[in-house]
């Protein structure tokens, strides 16, 4: 496994770009830890797709260097880069069982029938698929297919980073979250480098060290789950990241006070530098109190999804969503308060002040 | 209202749906909730006529109309894969169903409109379906079904193949956009989530049966067998075997448990108990809940919740606790389940708890 | 997916049947009449059972002219399948070449047999043609009307010429098919070309394969135009199939009676090969 080196890699599809508008991925420039797991997240047409694609050596980028452990490997071709990857749809060679599909990589590249055998029966037992050797590998079921995709990088001994490319789109949700946990498993055991693009955010968060959330063609921020979702750098990514996502809202900041129409918010720190440009302020909906006290709210729509409640609530003109766990009451006079600790101060959409 | 009596349907010798008795009210929502294969489409398509059920009936508003082809009936349908007229513009796209039923261009024109406007679809008007993201690609199918102005609208997997935030925006609009128009709305999907998020009433399918059809939350919450609870689950329901005899819970791993107060007058007997993941705690928070060791195999954190996978036994569990919680692989750690949460199954499969609470 | 029963339906197939009944199935019924008849004209018959058939099993002629066909169809299938095969896998997948290929490929089989026939005869001519001028000038004595080796040469290459183009636009089909993961994972498996083509190519491209045999059998087991017109089934009777010495008993000899039963025979086994062709695919198919 190895450190990926994302060195000012740019790409435009189109010749002779210009401006920023013309690159499908404007600059990224990054370093991706030795057994890291990497989820690039983001809505389609943001360029993870893209991203994914020049570092298993499918697009050669207009700019900029991609290096495996220092090494640079931006003009080498796909097989030479020693990657693996799994596709959205399940790739098998329809005509061989389950074994020689795993033997596959190895036979080509001209190891030894024994190893073959000592690693193909290894990797058999860590996907789970021990007893299926024998069987043709066009009668299993989807979830199955994905494994042996996957099956065919581990084998390899020199695989540089496992690629994932949304693949559990065909998976129904139940096996979604058995082959997850697994391939979780995996990683803690194994310490591969991987990185799986999705937009699916469950899958991203619960996945990776590391997400990594692009829009619009730039990666607008990088961090752990509870990064990403306590203190997101933009509005983009608060919205992105939650289920509903975080409530975003226009506010003048007064000292250590945030006023929201008619009601004032104290903000955590007073420290809060006073920022230029558009200022609104954040919060998810986890972070917002239902009660009797606070800022007096109509209630828009409350949704039951079993294990908690999503409340609409509109504060004068804002909509504001909110949480409620699964026992608690919605008072008749519902009032709302932010939890401070929730509290987020965005400039011109990007995070300002604060850790 | 649409009723289907003891439908089934047998293709090659093989069942595809089993014996279904389904009825649906007018300006309703209702979810068919069930894995890939288990009768869903094959369900819609009885429904709207595409099909002729082996055996059973098909009625409309007290009319019989087994048989009836889809041309002759009052229904739009919207799929998974976005269908429309590549070569006509998203105007003549939402206008066709008008066109074919002949409406006059002024009619035509306000309807297009309207619905445009509750589809978010007003500034692509002129554009072809081609030239448009996915998301706006079904909102125009989804803005022809409404203009057809149908008694019934049968969407299967409308939103599969879209972006998870588009699906959640859509999501919240689409009961709001059915919800005045009368129209009897069916709503396949394979995922719970999505059935809680609509709300309305849920059948679960399994094997080409319906296994049980209610107000949504209450399908969720009493399922009537552990089929049902299985269906209706995500993460996957926790289920464990064990045996009662007197005053004990005999679990599969060899653990004894006093039997909770309000279990205490089952018959003594094999069962399986299931809970949901949300139901499990890291923490004592009443006296009477069930205290068990469990081994940590995986922690997934979402930023705002942790999945915790974990072994018992033989079993296989899920945690879903608030906050982040990080542990090692292979830890064993304390967790509490309230007993009111357990719900039991006999050997059978139905549910002991929900016969108890009815009777209650 | 199955389709709503529709009585109605029948009705619109009804004018086929007919046709088909009046174009297919009373001449065939005449042929039958005649194969188990004698006649000597003026519209007299007498039953001779099974008489022409035993005499056309037995006859060496019949049998000559089975093997010519058999060894004809063979040639032409171990030819034009591989080939066609090779030139799908070089055709282009996408850019301005894939339109011109296609059309390029269409050429040959919109020219009417007969057509074709004449080009052939044409071309191999040594005096006019270019490609028996060009023989002749390296040196080769080529002359498809005396020399049997020549004729075959001829007619293969005719055949090869116009059919081949099938069996491209039907591998070429199968091959468009396969989505760019399937050859990207292989690149990432390390496979080679020939890996990539007998692990993902060959299979996907199984089902189209089996229609080219077919349909290259059948017809090329059928073939009568392009011979009567180059070489007219000689020289000598070298290339006189079964077609040919069929038209030669009917027409030119007038034996209604052995001529009859010579197409239902010929018939028979055109079917019978098809079906064990069909069925050893197929279950091989299913095997895999």
């Amino acid at each position: 496994m190895a450190r990926i080196d994302l060195n000012h890699i740019r790409h435009a599809y189109g010749p002779n770009p210009k401006s920023d508008k013309d690159y499908a991925l404007k600059e990224v420039h990054h370093s991706w830890e030795d057994g890291g797991a990497y989820a690039l997240l983001g809505p389609s047409g943001c360029g993870k797709t893209t991203l994914l694609n020049i570092i298993s050596g499918l697009i050669h980028p207009s700019h900029g260097q991609l290096l495996f452990d220092g090494q640079d490997v931006t003009n080498l071709s796909t097989q030479e880069r020693n990657i693996a990857q799994v596709f959205q749809f399940p790739v098998i060679y329809d005509t061989m069982t389950v074994y020689d599909n795993l033997a596959f990589p190895l036979r080509n590249r001209g190891v030894p029938e024994p190893e073959i055998d000592r690693k193909v029966r290894e990797t058999l037992d860590m996907i789970d698929l021990a007893s299926w050797a024998n069987k043709k590998a066009r009668g299993l079921t989807a979830d199955q297919k994905q494994k042996i995709s996957l099956g065919r990088g581990l084998v390899r001994s020199d695989v540089n980073a496992i690629l994932f490319d949304e693949p559990l789109t065909v998976i129904d949700p139940h096996m979604k979250w058995v082959l997850r946990s697994q391939l979780k498993q995996l990683h803690q055991r194994f310490g591969y480098t991987m990185v799986y693009v999705t937009h699916d955010q469950t899958e991203a968060l619960t996945f990776a060290q590391k997400v990594v959330v692009m829009y619009d063609g730039e990666i607008v921020q990088i961090g752990t789950p509870e990064e990403l979702f306590e203190r997101p750098r933009h509005t983009f990514v608060g919205y992105f990241i939650g289920s509903p996502g975080m409530n975003v809202m226009p506010v003048t900041l007064l000292g250590g006070m945030a006023q929201i129409g008619g009601h004032q918010v104290q903000l955590p720190s007073p420290a809060m530098p006073t920022a230029a440009g558009k200022i609104e302020l954040g919060i998810r909906p986890e972070y917002v109190r239902l009660g009797r006290q606070g800022m007096p709210v109509k209630i828009a729509k409350i949704e039951d999804i079993g294990r908690h409640k999503i409340v609409r609530t509109r504060l004068e003109n804002q909509e504001i969503a909110v949480i409620v766990g699964e026992g608690q009451d919605i008072p008749a006079e519902p009032h709302i308060a932010f939890d401070p600790k929730g509290i987020n101060i965005y400039a011109d959409s990007w995070r300002v002040g604060g850790q | 209202m649409l009723e289907l009596r003891n439908v089934s349907k047998v293709v090659g010798g093989k069942p595809h749906l089993s014996d279904i008795s389904l009825t649906l009210e007018h300006a309703t929502l209702n979810v068919l909730l069930g894995p890939t294969l288990s009768g869903k489409t094959s369900l819609m398509r009885i429904m709207a006529g595409l099909d002729v059920p082996t055996s059973g009936s098909v009625w409309f508003d007290g009319r019989d109309r087994t048989g009836v082809p889809v041309q002759k009936r009052s229904v739009a349908m919207v799929y998974q894969q976005f269908i429309n007229y590549p070569a006509f513009t998203v105007y003549e796209n939402i206008a066709s169903p008008m066109r074919v039923a002949g409406a006059d261009n002024a009619t035509i024109d306000r309807e297009v409109r309207k619905a445009a406007e509750l589809l978010k679809l007003t500034p692509y008007l002129d554009r072809t379906p081609l030239n448009l993201s996915g998301g706006q690609q079904q909102r125009t199918a989804l803005a022809r079904a409404i203009v057809k102005n149908a008694k019934l609208v049968l969407l299967d997997e409308p939103l599969a193949n879209l972006d998870y935030k588009l699906r959640e925006e859509l999501r919240q609009e689409l009961p709001k956009i059915f919800a005045e128009s009368g129209t009897i709305f069916v709503y396949a999907t394979t995922e719970p989530h999505e059935a809680l998020l609509l709300g309305g009433n849920t059948a679960t399918l399994s094997e080409g049966r319906i296994t049980q059809f209610g107000s949504t939350i209450d399908v969720f919450r009493k399922p009537d067998d552990l089929i049902t609870a299985q269906t209706f689950a995500d993460p996957p329901l926790n289920t464990i075997a064990l045996a009662k005899f007197g005053k004990a819970f005999q679990l599969e791993g060899g653990v004894a448990l006093p039997v909770p107060a309000h279990l205490a007058e089952f018959a003594d007997g094999t069962y399986t108990i299931g809970f949901q993941p949300h139901h499990v705690n890291t923490a004592r928070s009443t006296p009477d809940e069930i205290g068990l060791k469990a081994t940590v195999t995986a922690t997934e954190i979402t930023g705002s919740e942790s999945y915790v996978h974990l072994s018992f036994a033989d079993a296989r569990w899920t945690m879903l606790a608030h906050g982040i919680h990080i542990y090692t692989p292979d830890e064993e750690i304390d967790i509490f389940i309230d007993p009111r949460n357990l719900m039991i199954f006999d050997a059978s499969g139905n549910s002991v708890t929900r016969r108890q609470k009815l009777a209650a | 997916m199955e389709k709503t029963w529709n009585n109605k339906a029948w009705f619109m197939v009804l004018p086929v049947l007919l046709l088909v009944a009046f174009s297919a199935v009373i001449p065939l019924m005449t042929v039958v009449n005649y194969s188990v008849q004698d006649t000597f004209g003026n519209n007299q018959f007498f039953w001779a059972g099974a008489e022409w058939f035993d005499e056309v099993l037995h006859s060496e002629r019949f049998h000559a002219s089975l093997g010519r066909n058999l060894i004809f169809s063979a040639i032409i299938l171990l030819i034009e399948i591989p080939l066609g095969i090779v030139i799908a896998l070089n055709m282009p997948r996408k850019g301005w070449g894939v339109p011109v290929c296609l059309v390029l490929m269409a050429l040959p089989l919109l020219i009417p047999w007969n057509v074709v026939g004449t080009i052939w005869q044409v071309f191999g001519r040594v005096d006019i043609g270019l490609l028996g001028h060009t023989l002749a000038n390296l040196g080769i004595n080529y002359n498809y009307v005396q020399n049997p080796m020549h004729a075959w040469f001829t007619v293969i290459i005719m055949d090869v010429w116009h059919w081949t183009s099938l069996v491209v636009l039907l591998c070429y089909a199968g091959l468009v098919s396969i989505p760019d993961a399937f050859y990207q994972a292989a690149k990432i498996d390390g496979a080679s070309r020939w890996a990539v083509f007998r692990y993902i190519q060959l299979p996907k491209m199984n089902r189209v394969l089996l229609i080219a045999v077919l349909l290259r059998f059948m017809d090329s087991f059928m073939i009568y135009t392009e011979p009567f017109v180059v070489t007219g089934g000689g020289p000598g009777n070298s290339t006189t199939f079964l077609s040919i010495d069929l038209v030669k008993v009917a027409v030119g000899q007038f034996d209604l009676g052995p001529a009859a039963a010579m197409s239902i025979i010929y018939f028979l086994i055109i079917l019978l090969l098809s079906w064990v062709f069909y069925t050893v695919m197929t279950n091989y198919d299913a095997e895999r």
